[in-house]
């Protein structure tokens, strides 16, 4: 990256821990709201279906299954009004953005769990 | 007026304190050295002329080294005008971005990016014909009629055709400055501004 650009960022950008996620994970997003003057936190979970964009401009969709609806958000990574990121599964997908899914419903809509190999004695 | 010359580097995005993702440009911008004060009497208007960019007295021939001589400056890449500006500034002073604050809405004055040779949908925004088929054939792009038959007999002056697109001066009006780095001479506007990343722009007010 431009390292203007790179300095911009770094003087504009609030520094937040994430976890490590990527598309095929199931997360929790909590998402503060403002409703009639007041501020509370929502939280919208499901799988990320495509992380996209470098620096402070990236973003990432998540998409949830919600009373047999398809319903999708994109988040800004770097905004203010994302509170917190929780990785709740990494999934083992085979590309980058899954806009398959898009078309599937039921059972074949489901991603498979990755799973991690371990160290024997841990 | 005031103004300053800066080179543009390149877009990004940063967010209000409310969670809004605004786009917005970064602008290198000065320092530049008043080369030349022209006034009244001497001239026959009032002006500032300010230089920006550093580059080898080789490269810049005689009669602009004297010039900048006169200012006790080394050679400059772009010299610009500005006419009744609003600073008082005399010969060899430095211009930096501090002449802006943030919030202030600026003008910003650079050069587009070049397309080429390009038809009137793209050039100049007709509809082209709407619709493929009723015996159009690949006429979906095309202007029309030019003009009438024997009453006239000609094509009028300025007529709206396909032709070199792009390249030009434009002046892109009230964009807000949303931040100001002078340690490292970027100022922030929102949104895009004209021409390529390292290209030449005007900030005025």
């Amino acid at each position: 990256m431009n390292p203007a650009v790179q300095f911009v960022h770094d003087q504009l950008t609030g520094q937040k821990e994430f976890p490590k996620f990527k598309a095929g994970d199931n997360v929790t997003v909590n998402y503060k709201i403002i409703e009639g003057g007041k501020e509370r936190i929502q939280s919208f979970r499901g799988d990320v279906i495509k992380r996209q964009g470098s620096g402070n401009t990236a973003s990432f969709t998540v998409r949830k299954i919600s009373d047999s609806v398809g319903v999708e958000r994109t988040f800004p990574l770097f905004s203010p009004n994302i509170d917190s990121i929780e990785l709740n599964k990494s999934g083992r997908v085979r590309r980058s953005k899954l806009y398959f899914l898009r078309g599937r419903s039921g059972k074949s809509a489901r991603i498979k769990e990755k799973r991690m190999a371990t160290v024997a004695g841990e | 007026m005031k103004g300053i010359i800066g080179k543009k580097i390149g877009m990004t995005s940063v967010f209000t304190p409310d969670g809004k993702q605004t786009p917005c440009t970064i602008i290198e911008a000065g320092p530049c050295t008043v080369t030349q004060v022209k006034t009244q009497s001497t001239d026959g208007y009032n002006a500032t002329q300010i230089a920006f960019g550093d580059r080898k007295e080789k490269h810049s021939n005689s009669a602009l080294n004297k010039h900048f001589a006169k200012a006790n400056t080394a050679a400059k890449k772009f010299v610009k005008e500005f006419r009744d500006y609003s600073i008082e500034k005399n010969l060899g002073d430095a211009i930096t971005v501090d002449i802006f604050s943030e919030g202030e809405k600026v003008d910003i004055v650079g050069t587009s990016k070049g397309k080429g040779f390009q038809g009137v949908v793209k050039r100049h925004g007709f509809h082209g014909v709407g619709e493929q088929s009723h015996g159009q054939h690949d006429r979906q792009r095309a202007p029309g009629s030019i003009g009438n038959s024997s009453d006239a007999s000609r094509v009028f002056k300025g007529m709206r055709m396909a032709g070199r697109m792009g390249t030009d001066r434009v002046k892109i009006k009230g964009l807000k400055v949303i931040k100001i780095f002078p340690e490292k001479n970027y100022i922030l506007v929102n949104g895009s501004v004209p021409g390529h990343n390292g290209s030449i722009v005007l900030i005025q007010k």
